[in-house]
């Protein structure tokens, strides 16, 4: 099944009913589906052809549900890009993708867009959503413009599901990024296996806090619309007393999280909310603690828990079904249906139970590669046993128990996971370098809500700097959760007997 | 007690030191939304709070952090100064 197809299916078969609440916005299959047809249209007459790249750079919004559904009805791979990104990294990752359309809003005002337009020389259209600046160019099209004088009549589909429905950025060891190639294939699979152990139903009612950048966000929209069910899409998990507020309003069923939320949620007074719809929670991204999964058992009483595993390169990889969480609430679970998962030693022997090496996944939701990066791909994904199967070595360190439950060690790089994203000290230290005569290393350290805090230790041999001064230098060339949110100065850092700056022994 | 005179030339000095290391000050209206613009991100807001709670001496309740409370300037003065119980 085709990704677009996700929609045009469930338009069929009800069009009256609600797909996505969002802006202020209740959107029935239908209205989604035209809208689709309508940016798809525009996009194909602007020179959007099968294959090509059509780059997101939106918060969660109508827009951006309508973009990706557009961007496949197009023939097109939707790129997300995160609001958060910083203009040069957004240029990189355009070029590194070769994007030929990019929607923005009015963040990036017009005068930005246009100077991308200018700038990356594969952009041929530019979407604004939001109010017209000043400037203009003839490749920038107004989203609303388009919504009403582009036709709504489907469009022909040019695509096989090998081709890819989307790239998913995410970050490599050393900050870079990468983007994850996604076939329709893939994203087909994955969702309808997800989708299988939620037991989502058409009566589900999604709450998409996450952002539709990240993999685990993503989808959150596209299995809604696939199973039929409505998404209620916040821009993010930024006022906690809002978001309770909308499960009590809207019903919510379905609440996916990462820990970092879920602590927040469980140190607030909740008494005021009705949150008696919950059907089932789900948390992944980072290690869900023991007591954290103890407060939201006795916050939310009858609703499913599921802890799980995942990573971009195979969308999700395990999950733990909520009955077992009792007996093993430190597990992950076991591979999501259809899927394999094993442990392997350094050798590329399998191990047996109670020993730790890196998790291997096999299945036709392990990801095509990483877009022009043949050497960061071979790593990654490696061939199996049988001709053309592929596998993911996770880079991450498992163990099992005798019931073949997997446990999660620790990561084999020193990538850290704050609030659930993925940070390379290596990136922020490139940052902190570009500051004259600083020396950095950058770790992680434990956060009080969870999982970890990006700390920097600086040794500073040109002008005097201060903390607020290093921050505010991270904040114009980072995203958020990458900024150090300690900084302690020292007039020297550890060294390894080559010379290089050790961050073992730094806390 | 601060007036509302005071407290949004503190809001906006905030903001600009910390969130657009910009040497021109806060150049965006006092009802600029800080969410819908992109002047914070969402971590940042913790640290907003914080900043209100120890500048003004408040205690913000999770109920009260809300967008009309915190979205621009102009809210987050009105707010501080109905938390100080001064102000017209």
């Amino acid at each position: 099944m085709l990704v677009q197809e996700f929609l045009t299916h469930s338009a069929t078969r009800l069009p009256r009913k609600v797909a996505l609440v969002c802006d202020n916005r209740r959107l029935t299959f239908a209205e989604l589906d035209a809208m689709t047809n309508r940016l798809g249209n525009a996009l194909v007459d602007k020179g959007v052809r099968r294959g090509d790249r059509v780059a997101i750079y939106l918060r969660n919004s109508v827009e951006a549900a309508v973009g990706i559904f557009a961007a496949l009805k197009a023939g097109g791979a939707f790129v997300l890009i995160d609001a958060s990104t910083k203009p040069d990294k957004l240029r990189s990752i355009l070029s590194q993708c070769r994007a030929t359309a990019l929607m923005a809003d009015s963040r990036a005002d017009a005068g930005e867009l246009v100077d991308l337009l200018r700038g990356v020389p594969s952009l041929t259209c530019g979407v604004l959503c939001g109010p017209v600046g000043p400037d203009t160019d003839a490749r920038l099209h107004l989203f609303d413009e388009i919504q009403i004088d582009s036709a709504a009549t489907p469009l022909p589909s040019v695509n096989v599901d090998q081709d890819l429905a989307c790239l998913v950025y995410t970050s490599g060891s050393t900050g870079e990024p990468r983007g994850v190639m996604c076939d329709h294939g893939n994203v087909d699979f994955a969702s309808t296996s997800i989708m299988t152990y939620l037991e989502n139903r058409e009566d589900d009612i999604v709450l998409g806090v996450l952002p539709l950048s990240c993999s685990y966000g993503l989808y959150q929209l596209l299995m809604t619309v696939k199973f039929g069910g409505t998404l209620v899409l916040e821009r993010s998990f930024v006022y906690p007393a809002l978001i309770l507020q909308r499960i009590q309003e809207e019903r919510i069923t379905g609440f996916p999280g990462v820990p970092a939320i879920f602590a927040i949620l469980l140190q607030m007074d909740r008494s005021a909310f009705d949150l008696s719809s919950l059907r089932y929670i789900t948390s992944a991204a980072d290690a869900l603690s023991p007591s954290h999964i103890r407060g939201l058992q006795d916050a939310f009483p009858g609703v499913s828990l599921y802890s799980m595993y995942g990573l971009t390169e195979t969308a999700r990889a395990l999950y733990l079904p909520p009955s077992q969480l009792a007996s093993r609430p430190d597990s992950v679970g076991i591979p999501i249906p259809g899927t394999e998962a094993w442990i392997e030693d350094e050798d590329g022997r399998r191990v047996g139970a109670e020993q730790t090496g890196e998790l291997v996944v096999c299945g036709r939701h392990v990801m095509r590669g990483y877009w022009e990066s043949p050497e960061a791909t071979a790593r990654r994904f490696r061939p199996g046993a049988v001709p053309g199967e592929r596998l993911c070595h996770t880079g991450d360190l498992f163990r099992t128990d005798e019931e073949g439950h997997f446990y999660f060690v620790s990561r084999m790089d020193d990538i850290i996971k704050c609030r659930g994203e993925k940070v390379a000290p290596k990136e922020v230290e490139a940052v902190l370098h570009m500051l004259p005569g600083v020396t950095a290393a950058v770790v992680g350290v434990p956060d009080p809500i969870g999982g970890h805090a990006v700390k920097a230790f600086i040794v500073s041999r040109g002008d005097p700097l201060t903390e607020s001064e290093v921050i505010a230098h991270c904040r114009a060339h980072l995203e958020d959760v990458k900024v150090p949110t300690y900084i302690e100065f020292r007039s020297e850092l550890p060294m390894t007997p080559s010379g290089k700056v050790s961050r073992i022994g730094l806390t | 007690m601060d007036t509302a005179n005071a407290i949004a030339p503190k809001i906006r000095d905030y903001l600009s030191r910390n969130f657009l290391f910009s040497d021109e000050g806060f150049h965006y209206g006092d009802d600029a939304s800080f969410l819908e613009v992109g002047i914070i991100d969402s971590f940042g807001f913790l640290e907003l709070v914080h900043f209100v709670e120890d500048e003004f001496g408040i205690s913000v309740a999770d109920h009260e952090f809300v967008p009309d409370n915190f979205d621009s300037v102009c809210k987050l003065s009105a707010f501080i100064i109905r938390k100080q119980g001064g102000g017209t």
